[in-house]
């Protein structure tokens, strides 16, 4: 829904300001994420972005060769999870699964 | 500086071998199958050939159609990225001159990009320029025989002066493009481009 | 959305050479101190790195073979005739000698006993290297946990090509006399000794049906070995109703590498 745009200049100021304090970078983040990668994410629960079927990663189809490793929904054959990893870095795709669920006891 | 091993001197390679070799990459006389999926099996008679041009225009071929456009048999090393290179393999196909011209009856104009389209989902990209001038087929023929479901048939792109991810298995389209946009492997950490020889293997790589 | 997670790098190591052990008159294991190893599961690999004087590089991958709970790291290494790095592993390494390698690597075809269920494990040749691992690991732990060996059962289908190139022969038999819940039973294609009953054609269907489980007590199987043999076995197992999510391969090209 597209906002009626605003001409007042004391409207515009409050929305940036407001705006500014809900802006903040990466490292913000660093905490949340850390807990989002646990040694072991086979255990989690990802919701195919396919079929919408949440299922444990761990029972989903890996193929995994040299270059690196794909990760499929044994219902609808759509890929997940992609995982691949160059010397200095691991790349992970996960806009296959619309979300991810991790136990907090896994932790 | 890496621990010198006493007392090996590798295989030196024969006159044959020296300079075919790109750099990092050993010989096999296997040939390994890496899949990132279930094998597709598309029947003949449900296969076809596309096409497409960046204004959407397309030119479809069926099974029959393909196979009875002119023929070409090549013999070239091919080199994958896992550092494997097999020398000497025999393959026939279409080239993808043949397809362009072929293509160019429909209307269809070329475009400085490429998308390889795949059943199963796979893509990879690649400039026009390298899929032109006799340096690209889709090849159904493997050996002297039939591509296997497994090596990527009934029928895959071949572009062996690339690393062979490239060589996109069960192609169903090439889709000309204005601007380049990243396959499969090169939207995850693998070089967009990958010459063998320059050893482009990752994304940074130079 | 792509995300760049950074992971910490396996770094290359010096391994130190302690023993050079003859298996089969093709195959040899390395026992190798590795400084500050990391441990490992069973199924995972290392890389291997030679380099000559000239600066030359050769690299290939080897399965561990020993189990994470010994000290000491082992890779079983098959000599193969145009080998390039397998001839210098078997034949010219010596005590003393050091080695580079990384790893561990491989985090999809492992098993540890946290896995419950049925273990069935099919090798050919020298696929039975990432296989003994598992086995060796399953003895280990089980005993130190004290479980019930019962609750996860273990059968291997090990096809080689004579009696003489069965790698880790005595081992596996000391294994089975003393396990009741772990069977072990052999295809040799090529040549039997005298007196043999066992099977003696390569592994097919008929011989995975009649070693394994059936599909409804859903066995976990780990096939290693030629690619020709993995190929064949994942097919008929999946054939015989085998769930391919339950079935991991690992194949080996005559490099002796993992991919």
């Amino acid at each position: 829904m597209k906002r009626a745009s605003s001409t007042s200049a004391e409207a515009g100021a409050t929305g940036e300001r407001f705006a500014d304090a809900l802006r903040v970078d990466g490292n913000a983040a660093a905490g949340i994420l850390s807990e989002l990668f646990v040694s072991d994410l086979t255990a989690a629960r990802a919701k195919c972005a396919g079929c919408g079927v949440t299922r444990t990663i761990g029972a989903l189809m890996v193929y995994a060769h040299g270059m690196g490793t794909v990760v499929r929904c044994p219902g609808c054959d759509r890929v997940v999870l992609r995982i691949s990893r160059t010397p200095t870095h691991v790349w992970l795709d996960a806009t296959g699964a619309t979300s991810i669920v991790i136990s907090r006891d896994a932790n | 500086m890496s621990l010198i091993s006493r007392g090996f001197r590798g295989r030196r390679q024969s006159a044959e071998t020296a300079g075919r070799l790109p750099p990092g990459q050993y010989e096999t006389r296997d040939f390994p199958v890496l899949s990132a999926g279930p094998t597709p099996r598309t029947a003949l008679t449900a296969w076809n050939f596309t096409l497409q041009g960046a204004d959407g225009r397309l030119a479809r071929w069926t099974w029959d159609e393909f196979v009875a456009l002119p023929r070409q048999t090549t013999t070239t090393d091919i080199h994958c990225v896992t550092k494997w290179s097999k020398f000497g393999t025999m393959w026939e196909g279409i080239s993808v001159d043949t397809l362009l011209a072929e293509a160019a009856k429909h209307g269809i104009e070329p475009s400085p990009y490429v998308l390889a389209r795949c059943d199963g989902g796979y893509t990879t990209n690649l400039p026009l320029a390298d899929v032109t001038g006799g340096k690209a087929w889709i090849a159904f023929s493997y050996d002297g025989a039939p591509l296997p479901p497994e090596h990527g048939g009934p029928a895959r792109l071949l572009v062996p002066h690339l690393y062979f991810w490239k060589s996109a298995k069960w192609v169903r389209e090439l889709r000309l493009m204005e601007s380049d946009a990243p396959g499969f492997w090169e939207s995850l950490g693998y070089h967009n481009y990958g010459d063998p020889w320059r050893e482009q293997r990752y994304a940074g790589d130079e | 959305m792509s995300l760049n997670v950074a992971a910490p790098r396996i770094s290359w190591r010096h391994a130190t050479v302690i023993e050079v052990v003859p298996e089969t008159p093709r195959t040899r294991t390395l026992v190798l101190d590795v400084p500050e190893w990391p441990g490992h599961r069973a199924g995972q690999h290392v890389d291997v790195r030679l380099t000559a004087e000239d600066g030359y590089q050769a690299e290939r991958s080897y399965s561990i073979a020993s189990p994470p709970e010994e000290p000491r790291l082992s890779l079983t290494v098959e000599r193969l005739k145009d080998g390039e790095v397998s001839p210098y592993l078997s034949d010219e390494l010596r005590s003393g000698d050091k080695l580079e390698l990384r790893g561990p690597i491989g985090g999809y075809f492992v098993w540890d006993i946290s896995l419950s269920g049925p273990l069935l494990l099919v090798g050919g040749g020298s696929g039975i290297v990432p296989l003994m691992a598992m086995l060796r690991h399953r003895n280990a732990a089980l005993a130190a946990a004290n479980m019930e060996r019962h609750l996860m059962p273990a059968r291997l289908l090990y096809s080689s090509r004579g009696w003489d190139e069965v790698i880790y022969r005595d081992e596996l038999a000391r294994l089975a006399d003393s396990d009741r819940t772990l069977e072990v039973r052999h295809t040799l294609t090529r040549d039997q000794p005298a007196g043999w009953t066992g099977f003696r054609r390569r592994i097919d269907r008929a011989m995975l049906e009649e070693i394994s489980w059936p599909p409804s007590e859903q066995p976990r199987v780990f096939v290693c070995g030629p690619t020709p043999l993995v190929e064949a076995v994942a097919q008929s197992l999946v054939e015989l109703g085998h769930q391919p999510a339950l079935i991991k391969t690992e194949r080996f090209g005559p490099t002796g590498g993992s991919v």
